[in-house]
């Protein structure tokens, strides 16, 4: 799979891998390593609908619960039901794991989120 | 009094120079100047052991004794000598619920257990360490059906709860934008056909009471599917003493059940404390309040309890908690842990059924030998409400003079009840000589 500079993020350490006018969504590097074990993800509804920053789900690890925010506006059309049973998986590899993935509405908001460069220079300055 | 105020006015005096203050009233400088109390405290000098022991005998003389027939959510129950012995032990009798997840190994079993024997008799699979008692249970049910569904602001309840119940609803939720909308009763129960009208893609649950507030049991049966296919939780509060023969909660497709644990081994005491219990299914196990006890083993491999899923409670993180409620009724809970473990499964159910026959026993005489009538003509449990030809408030003084608490005017429990209707809960403490004398008692007081 691509790495992480071809990814789109949003400073709520989400990101965004786009296929045609669907957008996967994980949490980056950096977030999982802030968050410690991953132990639980709440797996979204099929067909709900976002609006790009609202909350779609949580996630736990054994330090606190977070927020999972949708990156752009849609609806959810796929989910990583892996992640019931495996949710270590966003630690192992947190690139190559989506959570949830978005029809997209309007793809030029996929123009306000953040190259992987620009993300590094967030979570520096963070 | 000295001995209970151990800082010296140096300390004090340090104590708020560090924190930046000059004086203890400008601690209180947030507190409106009006409702602040300015004159000194008009307290009595103190008193020996002996006189203060005295003077609360002297009170306590003046209780009136009678034959409980009072209900309405608090009930006179045959309670086992080994509830007393095991709440009265200092272990548990002294000890404040956990917070530390590992330790209090006891104190943690045992909150284990009474979460496994809410699961079994509610047939839903996660519970928690209990809630403060069944009002706020209902409330925090609602709550959570509230933030496990989306875009929804709406509570449907049906107005044969509890009058407490719907005032604790309003308290929680006047001011948070969720609207809490009444059903309508029929004939002594939930009219069930009013549901489905009353459904829209904003209504987060439905929360019901059987037996309810008159007694009465009410038939669910398609109500779970309806609320489901619109995405709305179905929330069933329920007297546990019920459920020994009658169907539970999970049996009728509730998602969350909730209710009192005061029949199981609490004393009416003065209306409290009493236990919330609320199960659910396991979707909602990581929105559920408050604490939970699971099991797990040591590093030794040896059975152990723990405080577990903690990331959703507020002394975590605050604003991701699913509710404020980070405390629970530890010791009253242990003594429903410890009266169902002594009754046993068995023994519940010949309970709920002795309840259930006695009560059944009494009306019919009423109605047979009084020539009294029922509120309605609906199956009920351990309670029934009497229809009476006067108000119900001036028979039961009149029963009280005679020693037999008549049951519970619902005129006082909520103005909104006629006042003539008087709830009449029968235990099985209550026996057949109590029952003639109640009939007696009740005949005399209508001439």
């Amino acid at each position: 799979m691509a790495g992480p500079e071809n990814l789109k993020f949003q400073k709520s350490h989400e990101w965004a891998r786009v296929e045609g006018n669907i957008a996967y969504v994980g949490i980056s590097d950096h977030a999982q390593e802030e968050l410690g074990d991953i132990v639980f993800v709440e797996i979204p509804e099929l067909d709900d609908e976002f609006e790009a920053g609202e909350e779609v789900t949580n996630i736990e690890s054994v330090k606190a619960a977070s927020p999972i925010n949708a990156p752009v506006s849609g609806k959810i059309v796929k989910v990583n039901e892996e992640l019931e049973d495996t949710p270590e998986l966003i630690n192992q590899k947190p690139y190559d794991t989506f959570i949830f993935a978005i029809e997209m509405t309007d793809s030029s908001e996929l123009d306000n989120l953040l190259s992987y460069e620009d993300y590094q220079k967030v979570i520096e300055e963070e | 009094m000295f001995s209970y105020l151990p800082h010296t006015d140096e300390e004090i005096k340090q104590m708020l120079a560090d924190i930046g203050v000059e004086s203890i009233d400008e601690l209180f400088a947030d507190i409106p100047e009006k409702i602040q109390f300015k004159d000194t405290l008009q307290l009595p000098k103190g008193k020996s052991e002996h006189e203060v022991y005295s003077r609360l005998e002297a009170m306590a003389k003046k209780n009136t004794q009678g034959v409980s027939f009072l209900g309405a959510g608090i009930y006179d129950h045959i309670i086992p000598s080994t509830v007393g012995a095991i709440m009265g032990r200092t272990e548990f009798a002294t000890s404040y619920t956990p917070y530390q997840p590992e330790i209090s190994q006891g104190v943690l079993q045992a909150i284990f257990e009474f979460q496994t024997l809410m699961n079994e008799i509610t047939s839903l699979p996660v519970s928690n360490a209990s809630l403060y008692d069944g009002h706020t249970a209902a409330s925090e049910a609602c709550a959570l059906a509230v933030n496990s569904t989306r875009k929804t602001d709406t509570i449907l309840y049906s107005g044969t709860i509890h009058p407490y119940t719907k005032e604790v609803l309003t308290t929680y939720f006047e001011d948070l934008g969720v609207k809490l909308v009444e059903l309508p009763e029929k004939e002594g129960v939930l009219d069930a056909g009013s549901v489905k009208e009353h459904l829209t893609p904003q209504v987060a649950a439905l929360l019901v009471q059987s037996p309810n507030i008159y007694g009465n049991l009410e038939d669910y049966t398609g109500i779970a599917d309806i609320l489901h296919e619109n995405k709305s939780l179905f929330i069933i509060s329920s007297n546990p003493m019920s459920l020994g023969v009658l169907k539970s909660q999970g049996e009728w497709g509730a998602d969350i059940a909730i209710g009192d644990t005061q029949p199981f081994g609490l004393p009416a005491y003065y209306g409290g404390p009493t236990v919330g219990y609320i199960a659910a299914s396991e979707k909602l196990l990581r929105k559920m309040p408050g604490r939970i006890v699971g099991q797990t083993v040591d590093e030794e491999g040896k059975r152990a309890y723990v405080l577990t899923l903690q990331a959703r409670e507020q002394h975590i993180k605050r604003e991701r908690a699913t509710s404020n409620i980070c405390s629970n009724q530890a010791l009253a809970a242990l003594g429903t842990t410890v009266y169902l473990s002594t009754v046993g499964k068995k023994g519940l159910e010949e309970l709920s059924a002795q309840n259930m026959q006695k009560a059944h026993h009494l009306a019919e005489k009423l109605q047979k030998e009084a020539g009294l009538e029922l509120l309605s003509n609906q199956p009920f449990f351990n309670e029934f409400t009497l229809k009476l030809p006067s108000e119900a408030a001036e028979v039961a003084d009149k029963m009280e003079k005679e020693g037999i608490f008549a049951g519970v005017v619902l005129n006082k429990l909520d103005p909104s009840y006629p006042k003539d209707l008087l709830t009449v809960a029968v235990t099985e403490k209550r026996t057949a000589e109590e029952m003639e004398k109640y009939v007696r008692s009740i005949k005399g007081a209508l001439k």
